[in-house]
């Protein structure tokens, strides 16, 4: 399948990062031929094969519900871009949250 | 011990040296630091240097030692950490620009034990972007040379901490392996590297690429070295659920033991032949009759799903990368571009995201974007994690047969900087051999087994074990280290380099 | 301003079909995944660690008491629990969510498939419960240099991470339908339900004003005797349960408005505006938010065993409907006292307070009169108000004994939410015990029948009224400290 600039923007949306218009023509190319030679996986494993997301069968590891330290505000907002009145200050927002 | 012999000693000698008080950490970290000064111009594996404050963690190592407290086998002993790992207040940029100028306000559980073991870091080694790449050539900061030939790729994503070791600017090194970024550098570099079981080594403090694989390891010049610092750095740790709770494998005894009578290997069939350097077979080859000199037993195993291990790890870890680098958005730390007044933080964000991201790492959030969108995930991501429980399923049965599975680490040795910058899936097979065991997230080790006959450059011997059985991996590893020892006449595979012409313009040679 | 139509017009045509999104903050000590605290408030940026704010290398682990009250709470509303679950990340860009996805789960909620019954003026309504599911909460955002503190025309934002991560459970409820005219008050009450139950289960404040609980209210309208379900849009912003049952019922009088004229209702998320009474539009849903869900890697699976799940469904409370029938029998309250008690929030108070002695009417007087007032006029929750239920006990001791009266039982609370003290130590201070010195009553009575020589003679004439003007003016006197009974039969004795 191949992906047309047009997908590949979208997906730059999606990931937000801005590409330009030469940049999408340039990627989409490359990312279709990753896409065409890692095809092959969808067509090995049937759907009697379950799904492994994790590396090993773990489960249920939980904390105690015990208050720990939190950083100082001084630490947290050190690196941060932009600071108004100990909270981050960023630009407008457009949208609306999930 | 003069500046000669504290280069060229093995971490172990190192530790007891310094317990013995013949020599103090504060000259052994001297040494190297001056050493990082001599050479690092040339091969570029410190991103950050931080000769202060490993001198003065020597001192106050030097005191307690002084003071008569008993310390570990590696107190003293300096090592270099891959720019991934945490250390508070020491800039951290996992080799990014987005991360520039970062000073994390903690220490990753990596760092906070080294440091517990009296181990002195020396400084942030190089590494490809985020860890994505084999050749560091996707630094955000300039490439690391190969020590063993500078116009050369040191491998990657950890070729930083490898070409560190090779240059003899430190005797130990920490790197992260995802697809093969200890192995791959630690065979093109002739050192060795070794990925400890998933779960084995904790990842918190360790800046994420692909959660499900990401594993810290040991790496260094000599088997008994990395084994003394994965049992330092190894070990249940709370804060990473994906910690194991079980003790740390007999490593350190493995390597000191190196006995494989009777142990029983498996070639893994699938991981040779066509596309493999015939220097890198032919070595490979050599290797395996000093292991059958040596007791064991070597057998042909079929893992018949790994050829499509490659392209369900390109699936997986794109996924993975691109929601974990999603947070890099320009609101809490890191780069911030175009925040004019006007631009929305929608805006700054993609034009934040757009320069502080290397062409790797773009191109890898977007496939992971892809494998995840909706109307894809079924056909990518969700076929990616069935082949990954295929893979996992013939290391089973393959492991029912045998003690551990054997393969060359790489299909080639160390290409040319540059070499195939333009052809990401040229760059992609560097990891062919390495990453079915990130898939399954078992322990493997790059082991250095000499030099290809065509270029006179390393190759490196992989054993893979079972989950928790990283033992074997290093009873295997000291086994072939001796049997070569014996062959060569000297010790290490980089002493050779050392002794030789590189020794020269590695400032290994007498004044 | 949008077009609405009279709701009993739309009622003629069409039915309400709801859904209902809850989210609940839990009262766990600490976050969902690290150590720090969620005590509400805080300076800005104080409760937050390298893992609430997402820093390169952090990683989460579960806080167990979280999975806990969430089974207790799918246990409570009759759930399945899942014997295998994980975590999945949801993934979009918004700067109050430090790691730009949030750590929720998708197709394998821990608890599913239950169901509540509520009622509304003697009738039961079936709300079935699709999932109750584990999540994070995000920060807080602050819009400045905006006319109105909204998003929209602020210059920028200031964000305060210290509720990042704090626990957060999600309570959806499949499409409930058959509701009649009712679909605003089943809302309403199924709210009132749940909030009730995360206070019995004591995982949750649950106060909507706080934002501890929060709902998104989804309401479509369907032609009467048709099948297929209409287009909903989704309220958010709704931040009581008054405002619930109000935001469903503006929604559905301006659906019905769209859907007269011909129009077509566009899915969108809408926001209630609690001073005009009035949903806004806000995002269009039309496509769908592509969140690209995959499981958690930091996290691994939540497998309860069935032990575990047992021994936490036998230590339920008991249900707050089940509970309020019994009490109303024990206490003899009629449905309307008890209708009364609970909007007010007092059942507990009541409770309490009987446990320390009182009957259940005097304990009812004073949580539902003057303590009721106090509350209201200091703009606090009944059970912030800082008398105990022990000393409203007290109190009424106090009265029973006839050591105050009415009027300086008053006072005495006056004193006791001054924090003068215990409602014995306040009378002390105060002064405020009834005079029960014979001398002095009967030179007060003398005094005050010579002063109302007029209300004197009325009542010597057989006007018994006119005592009350005696008897106040002998209260006067007496600075209220007197015992009225007793000094109205003083004041009858001397008047023959």
């Amino acid at each position: 399948m191949a992906l047309s600039p047009t997908d590949v923007a979208r997906l730059a949306g999606l990931a937000r990062i801005h590409l330009t218009a030469e940049e999408l023509e340039r990627m989409a190319p490359q990312l279709d031929v990753i896409l065409d030679a890692v095809a092959e996986v969808s067509q090995v494993a049937t759907h009697d094969v379950p799904p492994m997301s994790h590396a090993l069968p773990l489960t249920n590891v939980f904390r105690a519900d015990e208050v720990r330290p939190s950083l100082s505000a001084e630490a947290v907002l050190a690196a941060a871009p932009d600071v108004e009145e100990n909270r981050f200050r960023v630009p407008r927002i457009l949208g609306e949250g999930a | 011990m003069n500046r000669l012999e504290i280069l060229r000693a093995t971490a172990a000698e190192l530790g007891a040296a310094i317990a013995a008080r013949t020599v103090t950490s504060v000259e052994v970290t001297r040494a190297f630091l001056d050493q990082i000064e001599a050479v690092d111009g040339r091969v570029h594996a410190f991103l950050h240097v931080d000769a202060a404050g490993a001198l003065a963690q020597a001192a106050a190592i030097d005191e307690r030692l002084d003071g008569g407290e008993k310390l570990g086998p590696l107190a003293g002993v300096p090592l270099a950490l891959k720019d991934i790992f945490c250390q508070e207040g020491i800039p951290t940029t996992a080799g990014s620009k987005t991360l520039e100028g970062w000073r994390p306000p903690y220490d990753a559980t990596v760092t906070r034990r080294l440091q517990e073991a009296g181990i002195v870091i020396l400084g942030k080694t190089n590494m490809d972007e985020f860890a994505m790449g084999s050749s560091t050539e996707n630094s955000a900061y300039g490439p690391t040379h190969n020590p063993w030939d500078l116009d050369r790729i040191p491998g990657g994503s950890g070729g930083g901490s490898a070409a560190s070791l090779a240059a003899f600017e430190a005797p130990l090194a920490m790197g992260t392996d995802t697809g093969g970024s200890i192995r791959q550098p630690g065979a093109v570099t002739g050192t060795v590297g070794v990925k400890p079981t998933y779960g084995g080594t904790s990842r918190y403090g360790v800046i994420a690429m692909a959660s499900s694989l990401d594993q810290p390891g040991p790496c260094a010049r000599t088997v008994l070295d990395a084994a003394l610092l994965h049992e330092v750095i190894a070990g249940h740790d709370p804060a990473d659920s994906t910690s194991i709770d079980a003790p740390v494998p007999p490593v350190v005894e493995a390597a000191r033991s190196g006995d494989v009578t009777g142990l029983r290997i498996g070639i893994v069939t699938e991981l040779g032949g066509e596309g493999y350097a015939p220097g890198v077979e032919q070595r490979f080859r050599e290797a395996l009759d000093l292991l059958r000199e040596a007791g064991a037993e070597i057998v042909e195993v079929s893992c018949p799903h790994f050829r499509y291990a490659l392209g369900a790890y390109y699936l997986i870890m794109p996924s993975e990368v691109s929601s974990n680098l999603a947070r890099y958005d320009a609101m809490r730390y890191g780069l911030r571009v175009g925040d004019d007044g006007a631009r929305s933080t929608e805006e700054v964000m993609s034009l934040s995201r757009a320069a502080g991201f290397g062409d790797e790492v773009k191109r890898r959030i977007m496939l992971g974007t892809y494998a995840l969108s909706s109307g894809y995930y079924d056909a990518y991501y969700g076929s990616a994690q069935r082949v990954r429980t295929l893979i996992d399923q013939d290391f089973d049965a393959a492991f029912q047969d045998v003690d551990v599975l054997v393969s060359p680490a790489t299909p080639t040795t160390a290409f040319k900087l540059g070499e195939r910058v333009a052809d990401p899936l040229a760059m992609y097979k560097s990891d062919l051999c390495t990453i079915p065991s990130n898939m399954a997230g078992n322990a493997a080790g790059s082991f250095p087994c000499g030099l290809a006959p065509e270029d006179g450059l390393p190759v490196g011997f992989q054993v893979m074990a079972p989950p928790l059985a990283d033992d074997r991996v290093y009873r295997v590893g000291a086994a072939l280290e001796r049997k070569l020892a014996e062959r060569w006449g000297t010790g290490t595979l980089t002493d050779q380099l050392a002794d030789g012409e590189a020794g020269a313009y590695l400032n290994l040679k007498e004044a | 301003m949008d077009e609405v139509l009279d709701y009993d017009d739309v009622m003629a045509d069409y039915d309400a079909v709801l859904g209902l999104e809850v989210h609940v903050e839990l009262n766990t000590a600490s976050k969902m995944w690290c150590g720090c605290t969620t005590a509400f408030g805080g300076e800005p940026n104080t409760h937050t660690c390298p893992v609430c704010l997402g820093l390169p290398g952090s990683l989460p682990v579960v806080n167990g008491k979280a999975v806990e009250s969430a089974i207790r709470i799918g246990l409570a509303l009759n759930c399945e629990i899942a014997e295998w679950c994980r975590f999945a990340r949801k993934n979009y860009f918004y700067p109050d969510m430090p790691k730009d996805y949030q750590i929720s789960q998708y197709d394998e909620p821990l608890c599913f498939d239950g169901h509540v019954d509520v009622e509304v003026d003697g009738q039961t309504y079936r709300i079935d419960i699709e999932r109750v599911h584990m999540e994070e909460d995000a920060g807080k955002l602050t819009h400045v240099g905006g006319a109105t503190g909204r998003i929209q025309g602020a210059d920028h934002s200031l964000l305060d991470y210290n509720r990042a991560g704090v626990p957060l459970m999600e309570i959806v409820t499949k499409p409930v339908r058959g509701l009649g005219d009712k679909a605003p008050e089943v809302g309403r009450a199924y709210m009132a339900l749940l909030r009730d139950l995360m206070r019995a289960l004591d995982v949750s404040e649950a106060r909507m004003e706080r934002g501890n609980m929060r709902c998104d209210a989804n309401v479509s309208l369907m032609p009467k005797g048709a099948a297929e379900l209409g287009t909903r849009t989704e309220t958010k912003n709704v931040n009581s349960l008054r405002s619930v049952e109000n935001a469903l019922r503006y929604e559905i009088r301006r659906q019905g408005a769209v859907l007269a004229s011909g129009g077509r209702v566009k899915q969108e998320t809408r926001m209630w505006q609690e001073d005009g009474g009035v949903t806004t539009a806000g995002r269009s849903k039309e496509q769908a938010e592509d969140y690209r869900y995959f499981p958690e890697p930091d996290l691994v699976p939540v497998a309860p065993s069935r032990e575990w799940v047992e021994e936490l469904r036998a230590s339920l409370p008991e249900p707050p409907a089940q509970r309020r029938e019994r009490l109303a029998g024990e206490w003899g309250f009629s449905e309307l006292e008890m209708r009364d008690a609970d909007a007010a929030g007092a059942i507990d108070l009541i409770e309490a307070t009987v446990a320390a002695g009182t009957t259940p009417q005097a304990a009812r007087k004073w949580w539902l009169g003057e303590l009721a007032r106090r509350a209201n006029e200091s703009g606090l929750e009944l059970d912030e108000v800082a008398m105990a239920p022990a000393q409203v006990a007290e109190l009424q001791r106090l009265l029973d004994a006839k050591t105050i009266n009415d009027g300086l039982a008053r006072k005495v609370i006056e004193g006791v939410l001054a924090g003068e003290g215990s409602p014995a130590e306040v009378v002390d201070a105060r002064g405020l015990a009834i005079v029960s010195d014979d001398g002095a009553l009967a030179e007060a009575v003398d005094r005050a029948l010579a002063a109302n020589a007029d209300a004197a003679a009325k009542v010597r004439d057989g006007k018994v009224q006119a005592v009350g003007a005696l008897i106040g003016a002998v209260m006067r006197e007496m600075k209220g400290k007197a015992d009225a009974a007793a000094v109205r039969e003083l004041i009858m004795t001397k008047l023959g």
